[in-house]
């Protein structure tokens, strides 16, 4: 069976940064992605992100990835592409079909499972008809092979995601109808909502989708206010013609292969449901394997990074790789800058998530921690 | 007019009572304007501000101040705001028009000279422009830099142009 140091599932920009800090502090590194390419949502995100100079605030997603790439590269990490890991078991093993073809056995020292989230559906009358799909596909669709998902969007969910590709397929040419969001209040930052309004988009919060319609596809679709309990409010109905409806309801962090490994769940609303449990190391009950990014608890790719980095150093630490004392301040300095990005309005709510569940296995845990 | 979270855009109250938002154009000439209300973890326009016009005060996710009396006008802050939040207007570009300098993301592009429809923060068409200029270097990073005068009544509610059509 071969083996490796540290292998890493998912390189997306957790999977990546824990890459290039285990790789910078000395392991045999091995990163494996399903996908052709590396990058995983980030090459999506073709728009400047928030935060600041040392979380590279103000230079477009799909740049961050790039330059991510090229340190990847000249560390010369090793990359399987095409590859999916379909289990984790023993502890340290795991599973891979490599190049869509092949099942091969590894074994790792250290497994750090960084495989993201899925979207969530919602379901509605007419939620099968072609047309109807995830804002995330909608985003790969003009963002990665640059076609037009349709002329006439309405989204579903007011969250960044919904008003971010909102923005993005009205610079890719497409009109949008609006944007509704079941809440009575609007969930994406503001600055994201009022670019996409003055653009004259219109919102419709305390809104849900009635019904689509349409003979082979989506050809109009009928939209409710909803009151405070979610009964939809008679005549309040409105008819919109579209013939695309994005679903930006939220996202499940993708967590199977964690829990396949043995890994203890935790449940946290705030991060997207069961994540599996993990301390501020991002070390799970499974003593070899850690986890970051989306599957930790859905958040950005700013954090995704940050605990991309703390995983691979503290990975890198537990093999010997760094010393002590130098793992500690390193890892202080990430976790501060992990602080600071979730802070204010938005992040606040995610910090005390986190904490809650870096404490909900106490000092029970099998020396995790 | 229900605000931010209600309609997708600041309103007046919202605007006037935040730091960036300047309460009275004190000059005639350019002045930068930042329609950033609520806390976000973000700050790149304090860093590009060469003037120190800008502040943040209490970490990352404060809300951005204005120091009207050191700012020049001078756009460096705009393209590197994420939220495409800064714009800088003057009052009197020449007598009875005002001007706007701020971000555009979308293809196609004006061209200096071209008539254009200014819009409001609802995206309405409220009045007809001129563009004056598009800047469109390097290190704007694809955030295009338009210019655009529209008579000075519309001075507190014009904020883009509407979107060209696809060619
Ligand atoms: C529309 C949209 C806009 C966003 N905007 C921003 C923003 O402005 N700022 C920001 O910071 N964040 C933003 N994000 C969030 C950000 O993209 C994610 O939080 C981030 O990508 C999570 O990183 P990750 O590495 O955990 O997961 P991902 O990027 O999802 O990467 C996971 C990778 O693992 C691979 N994988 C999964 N399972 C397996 C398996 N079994 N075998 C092999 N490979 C596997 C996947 O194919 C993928 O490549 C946005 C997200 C969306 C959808
Ligand atoms: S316009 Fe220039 S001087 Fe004024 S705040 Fe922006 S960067 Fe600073
Ligand atoms: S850069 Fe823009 S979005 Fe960020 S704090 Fe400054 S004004 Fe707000």
């Amino acid at each position: 069976m071969e083996k490796r140091e540290v292998i890493i599932v998912g390189a997306g920009p957790a999977g990546l940064s824990a890459a290039v800090e285990a790789a910078t502090a000395g392991c045999g590194v091995l990163l494996i992605d399903e996908n052709s390419k590396p990058g995983g949502q980030l090459f999506k995100q073709i728009h400047k992100f928030f935060g600041s100079q040392e979380h590279k605030a103000g230079i477009r997603g799909i740049d961050i990835g790039k330059r991510l790439l090229e340190e990847a590269e000249n560390l010369h990490i090793e990359v399987w592409l095409d590859s999916e890991v379909c289990g984790i078991f023993d502890a340290n093993k795991v599973w891979v079909v490599r190049n869509k073809k092949e099942t091969v056995l590894l074994q790792g020292d250290r497994i750090i499972i960084a495989t993201g989230a899925s979207e969530n559906a919602v379901h509605f009358p007419g939620w099968h008809l072609p047309g109807v799909m995830g804002a995330g596909a909608a985003q790969t669709m003009i963002n990665i092979h640059r076609v037009l998902p349709g002329e006439k969007v309405l989204m579903v969910g007011s969250g960044n995601v919904g008003v971010i590709v909102s923005y993005q397929l009205l610079q890719a040419g497409a009109e949008v109808v609006g944007v509704i969001e079941a809440a009575p209040r609007l969930g994406g930052y503001g600055v994201h909502t009022a670019k996409v309004r003055r653009a004259g988009v219109p919102f419709f919060v305390s809104h849900v989708v009635a019904a689509a319609e349409g003979k082979d596809r989506v050809e109009k679709v009928r939209i409710v206010q909803v009151d405070p309990r979610w009964n939809p409010v008679p005549g309040t109905e409105k008819t919109l013609k579209a013939d695309t409806i994005c679903l930006a309801t939220g996202l499940t962090p993708l967590t199977e292969l964690a829990f396949l490994a043995g890994c203890e769940s935790t449940y946290s609303p705030v991060l997207g449901g069961h994540v599996p449990w993990h301390n501020s190391a991002m070390r799970t009950s499974v003593r070899h394997i850690f986890i970051a990014g989306d599957i930790s608890g859905v958040e950005e790719a700013s954090t995704a990074m940050e605990e991309g980095r703390m995983a691979g150093l503290q990975a890198a630490a537990s093999l010997g790789h760094v010393d002590e004392a130098d793992a500690m301040i390193r890892g202080k300095a990430i976790q501060a800058r992990l602080d600071a990005l979730r802070s204010g309005l938005f992040g606040e709510k995610r910090k005390n998530a986190k904490e809650s569940i870096f404490s909900a296995m106490g000092n029970s845990n099998n020396g995790a921690r | 007019m229900k605000g931010v979270k209600i309609d997708g855009t600041p309103s007046a109250e919202e605007l006037h009572a935040s730091p960036g938002f300047p309460q009275e154009s004190i000059r005639k000439g350019p002045l930068a304007f930042i329609e950033c209300v609520e806390e976000i973890p973000c700050n790149p326009c304090a860093t590009a501000c060469p003037r120190g016009a800008i502040t943040l005060e209490g970490g990352l996710t404060a809300l951005p101040r204005l120091d009207a009396e050191l700012c020049t006008g001078c756009g460096l802050c705009i393209s590197v705001c994420p939220g495409l939040a800064i714009y800088v207007k003057a009052r009197e570009h020449e007598p009875g028009f005002s001007s706007i300098l701020f971000p555009y993301e979308y293809y196609p592009l004006p061209q200096k000279g071209d008539p254009v429809e200014c819009v409001n923060r609802f995206g309405k068409s409220i009045c007809s422009g001129t563009v004056l200029s598009v800047r469109t270097a390097e290190k704007l990073d694809r955030t295009a830099l338009i210019k655009v005068s529209f008579p000075q009544a519309y001075f507190d509610e014009v904020i883009s142009i509407k979107r060209l059509p696809n060619q």
